[in-house]
This record gives C-alpha cells, sequence and structure tokens, in this order.
C-alpha cells in the first residue's frame, strides 16, 4: 500500500539548482489484524475523556527525512529500501511513502 | 568450548551471561563489542539481553544492523549454536535467523516475575537435558515480549516442533492466564529450522545458582557443553 507522491511542480525548484532535496514522509503502520495495545489504551482513555463514535484508534510512526535524489521514481525505490531494510518491521508493519519538495 | 558474548551499547544482561558461560564451560567467554567486524572460531554464540539502543526504532532493531551481526548471522547460518536471550531474541527476529516479531506485552506493563515453561522439544543442542513436556522456571523482564507472526509461520513453527518453550502454569497447562505478555501460542522460545539458533524471553542466565533461587536455567547451558 504504497501511496502515489505528491509532485509539486513550483517554478522555485526549476530555477534554483542548489534547491535539489526532497523532504519524504513515511507512515509506518501495523498490518491489518495485528494486535495494536497501545492503540486499544487510546481509544479506552478518549472514551473516558467523554468523546463519544470513536472506534479502531490504531498508533503508529511517521518518519521524516530529506533526500538528494531528484527523481521520483528514483526517491521511492530508495525509500522503500530503508523501509524494508530498517524503518519497517515488515512481519508486523506495512508503510506508505509520500514525496514532497 | 569457546564462548563469544555479544555486547551492544546497552546490553545489561551480558555480564550474567558471562558468569553462567564461565562456570558452565570452566573457561572464559570472549566479550565482542558490537562495533567489531570478525571473530575468532566460536563454539557457541550468545547475544545477551538487555536494550540495545534503547530500543530505539523497535526492540532489537539497530542492534540487528550492527557491524559484528554480519558476521553473526554468517555463522549462525553456517551452523555455530546461537542463542539469544530477551532483547538477544528481538534481535535474532530483527536480523531473520529467526522468524516472527516481539511486539509489546498486551497488558502494556514491563513483566518483571518468574514464569513457568513447558520444554516443547528436547531434542536439540539446548534442550536436551530436560524431558519433553517438563515443566520449569525460570525469569522473564521485558515490556516488548509478546510473540506474534502470520498464520502461515506459526503452523509451520508448530508442525516441524521449532517451539522450544512455552508459559504454563504450575501444573504445565499453556492457558491463557499463564501467558504473560500475550504471545501467539504462549510462546517463549523458538529454534531456526535446523535448531542451531535459539531466541527465548526468560532468562536461563539468571536461574543458574541455587542462591537465586533457582537452577533450571544451568541445564541448559551446561547441555550445550555436553553436546560439544
Amino acid at each position: 500500500m504504497i501511496r502515489q507522491p505528491r509532485i509539486n511542480h513550483g517554478a522555485k525548484r526549476l530555477l534554483t539548482e542548489s534547491y535539489n532535496t526532497v523532504k519524504a514522509q513515511i507512515h509506518i503502520t501495523l498490518k491489518t489484524g495485528v494486535l495494536d495495545p497501545q492503540g486499544k489504551a487510546i481509544e479506552s482513555a478518549l472514551g473516558d475523556l467523554g468523546f463519544d463514535g470513536i472506534s479502531n484508534v490504531r498508533q503508529g510512526k511517521l518518519i521524516e527525512l530529506d533526500l538528494t535524489e531528484s527523481d521520483y521514481g528514483k526517491a521511492r525505490a530508495l525509500i522503500d529500501n530503508l523501509c524494508t531494510q530498517l524503518l519497517a518491521n515488515t512481519v508486523i508493519e506495512d508503510f506508505a511513502i509520500e514525496l514532497d519538495d | 568450548m569457546k564462548t563469544a558474548v555479544i555486547v551492544f551499547p546497552g546490553s545489561n544482561c551480558d555480564r550474567d551471561v558471562q558468569i553462567a558461560l564461565r562456570n558452565a564451560t570452566d573457561s572464559e567467554p570472549l566479550m565482542i563489542w558490537h562495533q567489531e567486524t570478525e571473530m575468532p572460531s566460536i563454539d557457541l554464540i550468545v547475544i545477551p539481553g538487555g536494550f540495545s539502543y534503547g530500543d530505539y526504532l523497535r526492540s532489537g532493531a539497530m542492534a540487528a544492523h550492527s557491524p559484528i551481526m554480519r558476521e553473526v548471522v554468517s555463522r549462525a547460518q553456517s551452523g555455530t549454536p546461537t542463542l539469544g536471550i530477551c532483547n538477544g531474541f528481538q534481535i535474532l527476529t530483527e536480523t531473520g535467523l529467526l522468524p516472527g516479531a516481539l511486539m509489546r506485552n498486551t497488558s502494556l506493563k514491563f513483566a518483571c516475575c518468574s514464569v513457568f515453561l513447558r520444554v516443547e522439544n528436547s531434542y536439540s543442542a539446548f534442550t536436551h537435558h530436560y524431558d519433553d513436556e517438563e515443566i520449569i522456571s525460570m525469569p522473564i523482564a521485558h515490556l516488548d515480549g509478546s510473540f506474534y507472526t502470520d498464520d502461515f509461520t506459526l503452523t509451520k513453527l508448530i508442525d516441524n516442533s521449532l517451539v522450544a518453550f512455552r508459559y504454563c502454569d504450575a501444573s504445565g497447562n499453556t492457558s491463557k492466564e499463564a501467558n504473560p505478555n500475550g504471545s501467539l501460542h504462549n510462546i517463549a522460545g523458538i529454534f531456526n529450522s535446523s535448531r542451531n539458533v535459539l531466541g527465548m524471553m526468560p532468562h536461563p542466565e539468571r536461574s543458574t545458582d541455587p542462591i537465586m533461587g533457582r537452577t533450571d536455567g544451568a541445564r541448559l547451558f551446561d547441555a550445550l557443553v555436553a553436546s560439544f
């Protein structure tokens, strides 16, 4: 479940050669079906605070990083690699990538 | 018998394991700092418990990529007996030497107590001094010990007798009440498919001397020495 990057074709990026980093946000979430006791505890705390109608709370991680790779295809492939090797444990977690400049 | 203990920043059971190995083997274990890239010929590698890298990202995730781990993975894959205790078990799953993952305890509490374990398979270098279905006792001390894997892998572990220990009560019942962390199938320890790698959440090194109140863990280290 990799999201399509939000591509911003701003003119600034084309004019300034040195401005060549891409910002990435990586959302790491537990796979469907994997128990999330922390999410359950948060859900129960929200209920205790009087918030009604909230269900299926799941806790995840957000990792932000900058890349010098400006080709979006290559940047996605690179982050895919980072995620499978270290950032996510694909036994229990899914990840989704968002790119922006 | 030459043994090695891998030491990471944040390991805190390395000295306990060192003493257990010293007593069992009558020789001095090699303490190997995680930044090393090589190790001499070794007959048993132990990855001790603790909080390597402060459990950053996920328990064991950073340590699994320490320089020495490339060598540990290579040795384990070539058949060197390799034992991961607690954080060591988490590190072994993160390297892929063992399947599954150790997740946050379902209670969300740090579990620090003695547990009963049922020996599921005594046919290994680690467990041959126990009897099948024998009930033993060891301490646990962890926050992320809930063993999880997909159904396919769980079935494979059970069908191939790769479950080493399961949490049980004093009578050997592997009930939900006897499960301290929410592990699937009450799993406390598993082998790899060749049974030369064992990962377990309980601490055998903390039950090696009568002064500790129990000695069931000593039999695991003695078994390793006897099988050498």
